[in-house]
């Protein structure tokens, strides 16, 4: 039924005929009579990468097909979201491999997007823990692939923004943990260098970023507040913890009930939250053992928040720079600060080597991720930005995309052609198609 | 562990039921044409909820299979959920008969055949649950779809009359009267979302009509006013509307 749908970022927002499905069989029906179609999970990347007008949803298909509590390997449909996974893994000594700052999200997204987490350093992005998935291509026809087997149309499935195809059953590895906590320690940097020094401190952690203030000049400017830590030990744990050291945290949230008036968010609002964060801190380091769920999912608490951006809704940006260009980092603070653009949201993480990358974001140094509500000037303002992140060597990430030009793209992505042939060769008539990849030329 | 049977197992409110029943420790026996297609789902309540789900080919419209099919079952499930039905055209329907015996005959003879052979099971065991799901639709006749309302119905009188012989054999017969629910077969019709349930709500509905021996019970509580409202318009006057 066709119905106005948007991802995160409630822009753009557009008519969809919207599909579901519960087996494969109607699957199968669907994409052989679908003019064109874009998969779709969650709809957690913010901009028009599951945008279509036809566009066809995973998140009936959400079945477990099997668990291997022994050796922690998992198989299941794409529309699986990973909060319903940690539901059955953590009480048996699992977690997932990597995971977004939302546990909203599809296992399909996960790959279609090639998340990364606050690990990406130690463990990488999802995809290079995922051991085989079935995808069905354009044709209708079914093919298995792993990093062995059909490895073209694998590696152009983990961040291909759902080109392919419509990736079906997925098999990964999960990560052995001995608790379901986690041992965390908050450290707070009185401006970009400190936090940059920190982050070179304290690499040797698996779990790390940090939030900035990006509203600060002078001798504050990028402060911050950087948060590490590890799955804790059980002798970590105090006495009430370590009576159920794999319990999964208490269901509480609460919902954002409409969008906010946009005139709430200004300058002013975002100066005194970041105020209010980074003082909330008093002391320099806090160390204590929290519950997964605070520590990887925050915003997870409160529901629908992308509604405090109002209707017109907002933008994400993220981008990655070569740790050598930490000038970029200061040249693009120094914009947003000087613009009045402020973001509440401003998250810091280093990446590490992302080998025989294709089409996935991650590239060892440093992302910054920002919201921006939409408003007058902004899409300016990014082309701006965009120009200093090719200065400086880096990229952006395409699931938070809802602007960029063909031409950023492909500046950014030295191996775009050879994804694009990839994808020209399993959806040859571009029938698998989003806005985003119309947009940026990847289908056209 | 309890077992639940699911006739009509693969839809939508069929597998919300499942969860509801499994999350709850019973093992569940899903019935339905094409069982090999319920793979995942079984699977899935498996690794989920620990429990033991089993698969089994059922075909309402197939009467004469029905006494077979429910003599093969082990163990006996101690509770009967009913949720297979067909909507049907009734355009179509107005002039073609096969296509009016099918929802004639899928939401109410198929009903019939299965659940005589379960009650009568259930009756020489004194014990023992059912639970029907017929519909709103078959309160009152309307012209756009008068065949399925029809045989729901006859699906509701059935139940009635079945809830009134079983309570003296022990045996306690649910009747789920739902409103609207987003469902596959409602995907295409565009339902007033403040009215609409959801397949979560039918399953929760369902679980607590059978646990608490609720008798006839509506998903979503102003479901049984708005009828009650429908119902006691002139017959004069209803059959003017267009509805
Ligand atoms: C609060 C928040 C925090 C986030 N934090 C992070 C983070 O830390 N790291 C990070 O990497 N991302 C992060 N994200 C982004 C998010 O993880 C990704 O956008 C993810 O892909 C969303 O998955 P989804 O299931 O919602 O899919 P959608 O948003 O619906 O789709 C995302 C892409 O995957 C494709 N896709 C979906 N399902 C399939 C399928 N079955 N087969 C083929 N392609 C498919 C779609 O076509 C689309 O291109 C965050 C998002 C939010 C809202
Ligand atoms: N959706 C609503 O708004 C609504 C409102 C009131 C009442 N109801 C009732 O709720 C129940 C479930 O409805 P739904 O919306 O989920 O409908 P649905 O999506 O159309 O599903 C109907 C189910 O019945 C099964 N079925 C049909 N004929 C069968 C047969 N001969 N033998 C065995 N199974 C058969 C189908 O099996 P296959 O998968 O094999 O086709 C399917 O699983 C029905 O009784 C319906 O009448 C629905």
């Amino acid at each position: 039924m066709k119905k106005v749908i948007a991802n995160w970022g409630n822009y753009p927002a557009m008519e969809s005929d919207e599909r579901l499905f519960s087996y494969d069989d109607q699957l199968q029906d669907i994409i052989r009579n679908s003019p064109t179609f874009i998969p779709r999970g969650n709809g957690r990347c913010y901009g028009d990468a599951s945008l279509a007008g036809e566009t066809l949803n995973t998140l009936k298909y959400d079945k477990i097909l099997s668990f291997d509590t022994e050796n922690g390997i998992f198989e299941c449909q794409s529309g699986l979201t990973l909060d319903q996974i940690l539901e059955v893994v953590v009480p048996k000594g699992w977690f997932l491999p990597v995971t977004p700052g939302t546990k909203f999200i599809t296992v399909g997204g996960a790959i279609g997007s090639d998340v990364h987490g606050k690990n990406h350093h130690v463990d990488g992005t999802f995809g290079q823990h995922v051991v085989d998935m079935d995808i069905i291509l354009a044709d209708s026809s079914m093919i298995t692939c792993s990093p062995s087997v059909y490895p073209d149309l694998f590696e152009a499935t983990c961040g291909g923004m759902g080109l392919t195809g419509m990736i079906t059953r997925i098999k990964f590895k999960l990560k052995k943990v001995p608790s379901s906590y986690i041992k965390q320690k908050q450290l707070k940097a009185a401006n970009l260098d400190e936090l940059i020094r920190l982050f070179e401190e304290y690499k040797h952690y698996t779990y790390s970023m940090a939030w900035i203030d990006c509203l600060q000049k002078g001798k504050s400017f990028g402060r911050g507040i950087m948060t590490i830590g590890e799955f804790a030990k059980p002798e970590e744990l105090n006495e009430s913890q370590r009576k159920a050291p794999l319990a999964l945290p208490k269901k509480k949230a609460i919902t954002i009930p409409f969008n906010f008036p946009s005139w709430i968010l200004n300058t002013f609002t975002v100066k005194a939250f970041n105020f209010l964060y980074y003082n909330k801190n008093v002391n320099k380091e806090i160390n204590n053992v929290v519950t997964y769920e605070p520590f990887f999912y925050p915003l997870d608490a409160l529901l629908h928040w992308n509604r405090c951006y109002g209707k017109k809704g907002f933008v994400q940006y993220q981008f990655v720079l070569p740790l050598a260009a930490k000038e970029g980092l200061v040249d693009i603070l120094r914009r947003i600060g000087a613009k009045g653009m402020g973001s509440f949201l401003v998250v810091l993480k280093v990446f590490g080597k992302q080998e025989d990358n294709l089409i996935s974001f991650p590239f060892e140094g440093f992302t910054l991720a920002l919201d921006f509500p939409v408003r007058k000037g902004l899409f300016e303002f990014l082309d701006e930005l965009d120009a200093v992140v090719l200065k400086y060597g880096g990229r952006l990430y395409m699931s938070k995309d809802a602007r960029m030009k063909p031409e950023m793209l492909k500046a950014g992505y030295p191996r775009l052609e050879e994804f694009k042939s990839i994808v020209r060769k399993y959806n040859p008539d571009g029938k698998i198609r989003s806005v985003q990849s119309d947009r940026l030329e990847l289908t056209k | 562990m309890p077992t639940v049977l699911i006739l009509g197992a693969a839809s939508d409110m069929a597998v919300a039921i499942a969860k509801k029943y499994a999350s709850k420790g019973f093992n569940v026996q899903l019935a339905a044409r094409n069982p090999s297609r319920l793979q995942a789902l079984q699977s899935d309540l498996n690794i989920r909820y620990n429990i033991n789900c089993t698969l089994h080919e059922f075909d309402a419209l197939n009467y004469e299979s029905h006494q077979a099919f429910f003599d093969r079952l082990a163990p006996k499930p101690d509770q009967t959920i009913c949720v297979f039905g067909y909507l049907g055209d009734n355009e179509t329907a107005r002039t073609n008969w096969s296509e009016s015996a099918k929802i004639i005959h899928t939401n109410y003879t198929g009903a019939v055949s299965i659940l005589n052979v379960v009650s009568n099971y259930y009756a020489s065991q004194k014990s023992g649950i059912i639970v029907g799901i017929s519909s709103v639709a078959g309160e009152r006749g309307r012209q756009s779809n008068y065949l399925y309302g029809s045989a729901k119905a006859g699906f509701t009188a059935y139940l009635s009359g079945l809830r009134n012989r079983m309570f003296h054999e022990n045996v306690h017969v649910a009747s789920i009267q739902p409103g609207f629910v987003y469902t596959a077969m409602t995907a295409n019709m565009k339902l007033p979302p403040l009215l609409t349930a959801k397949p979560e709500d039918v399953a929760n509905t369902v679980f607590k009509a059978a646990t608490k021996k609720k008798n006839t019970v509506y998903v979503k509580w102003f479901w049984r006013w708005i009828m009650l409202i429908i119902k006691s318009v002139p017959e004069f006057m209803f059959k003017k509307l267009k509805l």
